[in-house]
C-alpha cells in the first residue's frame, strides 16, 4: 500500500492522549493499522504520555489495593505465551473497524442519500458524524465546510479534491479552514470512513435540503 | 472536570519531578516479569506505578473510588498482558500509560477506545542493551519544562484532561487552528528529543 496522505501531527497527539472523540479515534486507529509510518509517529506521541505518567506525583491508594490485585492474579489461569498473530485476511476492512461492521465491506446495508451516494452510520457514542460513505464513479460528495475537524479515510477506490488524489489507505485530515468537494475518480465505487467532531455545514442548496434527511 | 478552569494546573506540569525516573530501569523489570512471572517483580512495579496510574485517572476527572477501581483493573492488566510488552517499542511507563488510558476511556464511554493493530511480535536479539528508554522519560520531563507555557498547556489539556481540539479551543478562546499549531510545535520539540534518545 502506497500511502501519500497521513494523519496531522495534532490529530496523532490527541489520539495518543486519548482525547479524540470515539469516531475520530476509530478513523485514526484504522489509518494507523494500515500505515507503518504513522504507527511509528503514534508510538513517539504515546511516549509523551508515558513521560507525563512518570512525572505525576503519586497519590494514596487503598491499603488493600496490592492484596486485592494479587488475589485477583491468583485466580487468573496460568499465563500462556500468546504471540498475537495479526489477522491478515484479504479483507479491506481495517481491524479497528471490523469491531463495528465485521470483516467485509460487501455485506453492509447501505442507505441511499441521492443517486450514486450511500451511507451507513456506525454505532459510535459520539457528538459528530461517524459513518461509511459509498460514492459511485464520477459522483461527488456534497460540498461542505465544518466547524471542527474532519477525518476521511479511503478504504476502496479513490477520490480527488482541491488538495490532491486520495486512494486506499490515504487519510484526509482537515479542519474548518477548508471547503472541499471530493469527486470520485476510480472505476469502482469509492468507500470512505468519515468522522467529524461537529456537524457539517453544507454550502449548496441541495446540501441544505438534504441535511435534515442525512442527519449530518 | 467541567468546572476546572482551563490549564489550572499548568505549573504542576512544568514542575515535573525530573529525578524520579532515573534510578530504576522499569522497562527491564517489566520484560523480566514477562519472562519469569515473578510476583516480587510485579510488586515492585505495582508500588511504583499504581499511585501514578491512580493520579492520572483522577486528573481525567473521575472520582476517587472509580479511580481506585480502574487503577486496580489497569494494574491487573499489566500482569495479564506482560507477555505482549516489547521494550524495543515502548518504555514501561508508555505501555502502562496506554493501558490506563484505554481502561479509563472504555469506562467513561462504555465503548472500547479504538486501538491500532499490534505489530507482529518478534523477540529483539539486541534486547540486552536497551536500557535507554528510562533515560528518555527523564530527558522528556526536562523537555516539557522547556516548552513555552502555551504549548505545555495544550499538551496538559490533551493528556491530563482528555480534551479535544474543539474543547481546548472554546476553553482558551483561541481558534481551532491555533490549538492544532501549538500541539504540532510542542510535538515537534518533544519528538526531536525522543528520537535523539532512541
Ligand atoms: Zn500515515
Amino acid at each position: 500500500m502506497n500511502i501519500r496522505h497521513h494523519l496531522d501531527e495534532a490529530t496523532l497527539m490527541s489520539y495518543a492522549a486519548g482525547s479524540l472523540s470515539q469516531a475520530m479515534a476509530l478513523v485514526a486507529a484504522c489509518h494507523l493499522s494500515m500505515c507503518p509510518e504513522c504507527r511509528a509517529r503514534a508510538q513517539a506521541s504515546e511516549s509523551i504520555g508515558g513521560m507525563l505518567l512518570e512525572g505525576l506525583d503519586p497519590v494514596d491508594i487503598s491499603d488493600d489495593a496490592l492484596d486485592a490485585v494479587l488475589a485477583a492474579i491468583d485466580k487468573e489461569p496460568e499465563v500462556v505465551e500468546i504471540i498475537r498473530e495479526p489477522v491478515r485476511t484479504e479483507s479491506d476492512v481495517p481491524m479497528p473497524l471490523a469491531d463495528y461492521i465485521g470483516g467485509s465491506l460487501d455485506t453492509i446495508e447501505w442507505k441511499r442519500i441521492v443517486p450514486g451516494v450511500w451511507y451507513y452510520d456506525l454505532p459510535c457514542h459520539t457528538k459528530g458524524v461517524s459513518r461509511l460513505l459509498r460514492i459511485a464513479p464520477g459522483k461527488a460528495m456534497l460540498p461542505h465546510t465544518h466547524d471542527g475537524n474532519e477525518l476521511t479515510l479511503v478504504l476502496r477506490g479513490s477520490f480527488s479534491d482541491e488538495i490532491g488524489r486520495f486512494a486506499a489507505g490515504d487519510i484526509a485530515d482537515l479542519d474548518d479552514q477548508i471547503e472541499h468537494q471530493p469527486l470520485v475518480d476510480s472505476e469502482e465505487d469509492c468507500i470512505c470512513l468519515v468522522a467529524t467532531d461537529a456537524p457539517l455545514k453544507f454550502t449548496t442548496l441541495l446540501g441544505r435540503i438534504m441535511q435534515p434527511v442525512t442527519g449530518f | 472536570m467541567e468546572n476546572k478552569p482551563p490549564g489550572e494546573d499548568v505549573e504542576k506540569v512544568v514542575a515535573l519531578n525530573a529525578d524520579t525516573t532515573s534510578q530504576m530501569d522499569w522497562s527491564a523489570i517489566l520484560t523480566q516479569l514477562a519472562e519469569t512471572q515473578d510476583k516480587k517483580l510485579y510488586i515492585t512495579l505495582f508500588r511504583h506505578f499504581a499511585p501514578k496510574v491512580k493520579a492520572y485517572i483522577i486528573r481525567l476527572g473521575l472520582v476517587e473510588t472509580t479511580a481506585e477501581e480502574l487503577m486496580q483493573e489497569t494494574m491487573l492488566t499489566v500482569w495479564r498482558k506482560a507477555h505482549l510488552y516489547n521494550r524495543s517499542k515502548a518504555a514501561a511507563s508508555t505501555w502502562i500509560f496506554t493501558l490506563a488510558r484505554n481502561q479509563s476511556i472504555d469506562w467513561m464511554r462504555r465503548q472500547k477506545y479504538p486501538e491500532y493493530e499490534l505489530e507482529e511480535w518478534t523477540p529483539d536479539p539486541d534486547d540486552s542493551d536497551r536500557g535507554e528508554q528510562s533515560v528518555t522519560a527523564d530527558r522528556m520531563a526536562r523537555a516539557v519544562q522547556s516548552l513555552p507555557e502555551n504549548q505545555a498547556q495544550v499538551i496538559y489539556m490533551s493528556f491530563y484532561e482528555g480534551r479535544s481540539h474543539s474543547e481546548i479551543s472554546s476553553r482558551l478562546g483561541i481558534p481551532l487552528g491555533s490549538v492544532k499549531s501549538r500541539l504540532r510545535l510542542a510535538s515537534e520539540k518533544l519528538k526531536t528529543i525522543w528520537r535523539a534518545e532512541v
